[in-house]
């Protein structure tokens, strides 16, 4: 146990500037908001948890022991709604994009601060209709939601959930409106489009897909309510309808929000990557149009979700064609990470641990994708565990471990503290062992003809789903010991200094944790993004010359 | 249940399976062979480029333009070669082959109904010769289900207000998975059954010793009679003040706005629960909508019925099929204008 270091009470910061319940809810410091979402999407991700841990106890055994279907059904339902929109889609944009855009760019704030306290509140309105939506009997559709399930034949609360990620989807839009206006204008003197750290490059192309996106999941959650409430025949072929559009409708928003939860977090690993290794991103430009090719090319794939709905021949084709290209900016990003470790100087510290965790996960996650593309091969894979085990390739195996990664990276920046480094690196271990033992039996399930929300399963497939359980509860214990250790650092941690890594970034050269207005001057830009100091100047890492150096 | 040889990979038994195992065994060697690459290359930077001094900055690193592209191109070029072989196949088993025996079957929470050309119905099973290609034509009662048939390595949603369609050849005998993979509600995971492949003269056995019940054609005849089709569209659907049947199926249709159309399984079934959205040329909008009134079975064998209707030319179309088909089901067509007619 560390001795307790009481904070110097002379440092004015963010956190202790003001004090009172009310300094917090009316707060419009965009730290302090980025740390009420930290609060709130904390305990989204605790209760998805909790069901996924009972959807894991349940499939140990090939018949219904745990949950019977209904619970079951809803089960699933409501792991993929929490995690899906009210964790991965807000986590690393309403975290550490709200902590940090602002910090990145040398900005005091976000451009709108009510508007993005306001959509905190939207945040919480949605979580808490959802919540209700949940307690008063759950939902039983499926995240997706397909008609006329959902539409005619569910006995669950459809509107009410619905009407939960509705308002939710107002908290994404007004989160990316506020990014996009700040990054373009309140970018402090000498920060260049090019010299913008490649996290904000994600993120202003992930605020793009969330302006451009959420109103069509919007307009798809108001039309299925319309039907459930008044069969006005949109969806319903009885009534001239169409099942399949609902589907459309769905995909077209909801494949881009995958992108929405992983852009995020390839922005984190590029600042990982180039941070940890002390050297810049090879292909700085590349890595960082990719962003924007995966952003506008994510709208155009929707497809490839619909290979079996019924689609056209041609159709199929079509999209199996643009989802293989839209393959190649994620791949384009590995190979700049992976050549950028060339000839650096590579710590192992956690947050790297974590980054080089999430690019193995990540392109298991991609190359699986290409064989849910392949038109003949998704036949037989779609709708089972193999579809199961793509996902979490890409959302546990990438979002999370980026999110996790960037949070020990910045927490000494958040809170002030430094958390337990020898804690961190077990635990990111854990998490990847148990990951992958929890998913890649999945895969194997998938192609064996396990088909996806089965409680009850044929017996030959009992031994992989033993392993994945198994592998699930590692996974469980390697999550618990960060939310432990994280906490306990809040308060017992060693104190951090205002630049613990010694890097470069704007926003290590404030105190840690940063004043109110972020900076005590506004900085002024003269480098390039990952400028690490010369070699002549060892004794002085992390600082710079305040000349715009001259280029190789 | 059958399993495979081969681990991990469930009993190939369609003359499909084995193409798709191929692509797959192509994906998974390219991918697994890149993915240990790229871990590999960066296991070995992580070892050999370790910090080994807090101080040192390694020298900044400049990008190429050259590498860039090589890292597009080749990803893209293997990539093409995925997306083609796939589409390839794909494209293959879209289309069912014209000679196939057709099957009909209804989805609905949570059973498959399944009824044979001939008569038999089975609910959970479905019963299939080895060597000739089989044709399901599928439709749903309630909600969206999923067909899927592992061994074969084939599925296909059945969707409300749809035919879909779904072809294979078994080539082992056997009994196979059989489950639904489209969510549809309370007892999604009991809506499983089991193919039964069996050698053609086991099958044919099958038939004849489950037989003692109405082909679909027939029935779909009595159907049409009760339901007063026959008063617009003759008995035997020569027609009158409506469109002819006979020979209709699979033909082009020329319709009033000045189109035409091909009169598959979907436009039929439309023309019976939707008759105003598609005019014939020449007729106007006097069909009533027979919404509500036909169950999905009964508007399959409705259309069993209308397949059957073929014009009578010496020489049947189906002399090059080695197999009955619907509209060489003894039954049907000669039956339809020996049956006493319903009057209006
Ligand atoms: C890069 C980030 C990616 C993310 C976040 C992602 C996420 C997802 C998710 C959430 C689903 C399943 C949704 C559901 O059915 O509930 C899915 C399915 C799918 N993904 Fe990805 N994916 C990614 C990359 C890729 C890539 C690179 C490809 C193609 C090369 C791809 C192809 C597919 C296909 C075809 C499906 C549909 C499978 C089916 O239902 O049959 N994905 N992905
Ligand atoms: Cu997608």
């Amino acid at each position: 146990m560390e001795t307790f270091v009481p904070p110097v009470p002379s440092r004015i910061n963010y956190i202790n500037a003001q004090y009172g319940l009310k300094s917090w809810l009316l707060t419009k410091d965009h730290k302090r908001i980025a740390l009420l979402y930290l609060g709130s999407i904390s305990f989204f991700f605790f209760i998805g948890g909790l069901y996924a841990m009972a959807i894991r106890l349940e499939l140990l055994t090939p018949q219904a022991d745990l949950l019977q279907s209904t619970t079951y059904n809803k089960v699933f339902t409501q792991h993929g709604i929490i995690m899906v929109f009210f964790f991965l889609i807000p986590s690393i944009p309403a975290t550490l994009g709200n902590f940090l855009v602002p910090m990145m760019i040398g900005a005091k704030d976000l451009a709108f601060p009510r508007i993005n306290l306001l959509s905190w509140y939207i945040y919480m309105l949605g979580g808490i209709v959802t919540i209700y939506a949940l307690l008063a009997g759950g939902v039983d559709t499926g995240w997706t939601f397909y008609t006329p399930f959902s539409t005619t034949f569910s006995n669950s609360y459809v509107v009410a959930t619905g009407l939960g990620i509705f308002i939710n989807g107002f908290s994404s839009i007004l989160t990316g409106l506020n990014f996009i206006v700040t990054i373009h204008t309140m970018r402090a003197p000498g920060m260049t489009w090019f010299r913008l750290p490649l996290f904000i490059w994600a993120h202003y192309a992930t605020s793009l897909i969330m302006i451009l996106g959420t109103p069509v999941i919007a307009i798809t959650i108001l039309l299925l309510a319309f039907e459930r409430v008044a069969h006005i025949g949109i969806f319903d072929p009885a009534v001239g309808g169409d099942p399949v559009l609902f589907q459309h409708l769905f995909w077209f928003y909801s494949h881009p929000a995958v992108y929405i939860m992983v852009l995020p977090g390839m922005g984190i690993i590029s600042e990982l990557i180039a941070n940890f290794s002390r050297k810049n991103i090879f292909g700085y430009s590349f890595v960082a149009f990719s962003s924007l090719a995966i952003a506008v090319f994510g709208f155009l794939v929707w497809g490839h979700h619909l290979f079996v709905a019924s689609q056209s021949v041609y159709a199929g084709m079509i999209f199996s064609f643009l989802s293989f290209a839209v393959a190649i900016p994620s791949a384009i990003k590995v190979f700049n990470w992976t050549a950028t470790l060339y000839k650096a100087s590579i710590s192992y510290d956690t947050p790297m641990l974590y980054a080089l965790g999430f690019i193995g996960l990540f392109t298991i996650g991609g190359m699986t994708g290409l064989f849910l593309a392949a038109l003949a091969v998704d036949v037989h894979l779609s709708d089972t565990y193999f579809v199961v085990a793509h996902f979490h390739y890409i959302m546990v195996g990438g979002t999370l471990l980026a999110y996790l990664g960037g949070l020990h990276y910045w927490w000494p920046k958040i809170t002030g503290r430094m958390y337990p480094e020898g804690w961190g690196r077990f635990s990111a271990l854990v998490v990847f062992i148990g990951f992958n033992l929890t998913f890649l039996p999945q895969f194997i399930l998938g192609y064996m003809g396990m088909p996806r929300r089965y409680h009850v399963y044929p017996a030959e497939f009992q031994v992989l789903h033993v392993l994945s359980t198994a592998g699930a509860s590692i996974l469980g214990v390697g999550l618990l010991i960060p939310l432990f250790y994280l906490m306990w650092s809040m308060r017992y941690g060693k104190v951090a200094p205002g630049n613990p890594w010694h890097l470069p970034g704007l926003e290590w050269r404030t105190q840690s944790p940063p004043p109110t207005e972020n900076f005590d001057y506004t900085p002024v830009v003269t480098w390039e993004a990952y400028e690490f100091a010369p070699p002549e100047e060892t004794e002085v890492v992390g600082k710079f010359h305040d000349k715009v150096p001259e280029k190789a | 249940m059958q399993t495979s040889w081969i681990p991990f990979v469930p009993p190939s038994a369609s003359t499909l399976s084995g193409k798709v195992d191929a692509l797959y065994f192509y994906l998974s060697g390219v991918t697994i062979f890149f993915t240990l690459l790229i871990s590999g290359v960066l296991i070995f930077f992580v070892i050999k480029y370790r910090r080994r001094n807090p101080y040192e900055i390694p020298r900044p690193v400049a990008g190429s333009i050259k590498l860039e592209t090589l890292w597009s191109v080749i990803p893209f070029i293997i990539a093409m070669t995925m997306f083609a072989w796939g589409a390839q196949i794909f494209f293959e088993q879209s289309r069912p082959p014209s000679n196939a025996v057709e099957v009909y079957v209804v989805g609905k929470q949570w059973m498959w109904k399944i009824q044979h050309t001939t008569g038999q119905r089975e609910i959970n099973e479905l019963h299939v010769p080895v060597g000739r290609r089989i044709k399901l034509v599928m439709g749903t009662e309630d909600v969206i289900h999923d067909f899927f048939i592992p061994a074969f390595r084939i599925k296909a949603d059945v969707v409300p207000g749809r035919y879909t369609t779904l072809w294979f050849e078994a080539t082992k005998a056997g009994r196979y998975h059989l489950f639904c993979a489209e969510y549809c509600g309370m007892n999604h995971s009991g809506m499983i059954g089991s193919v039964v492949a069996m050698e053609p003269k086991d099958f044919d056995e099958w038939l004849s010793g489950s037989s003692s019940q109405q082909s679909p054609a027939v029935a779909g005849q009595q159907i049409y009679e009760t339901l007063g089709c026959a008063s617009c569209h003759g008995p035997a659907g020569e027609g009158r003040r409506g469109p002819a049947l006979v020979g209709v199926f699979a033909k082009q249709v020329f319709l009033n706005n000045g189109q035409s159309i091909k009169a598959d399984e979907a436009y039929i079934r439309e023309s019976i629960v939707n008759p105003q959205a598609k005019l014939v040329a020449g007729f106007g909008p006097i069909m009533p909508t027979f919404q509500g009134q036909v169950s999905e079975e009964q508007l399959m064998q409705i259309l069993a019925f209308i397949k059957s209707l073929q014009v009578q030319t010496p020489g049947p179309v189906m002399a090059a099929s080695p197999v009955p088909t619907p509209s060489g089901v003894p039954s049907a067509a000669p039956a339809a204008s020996s049956t006493p007619r319903t009057g209006p």
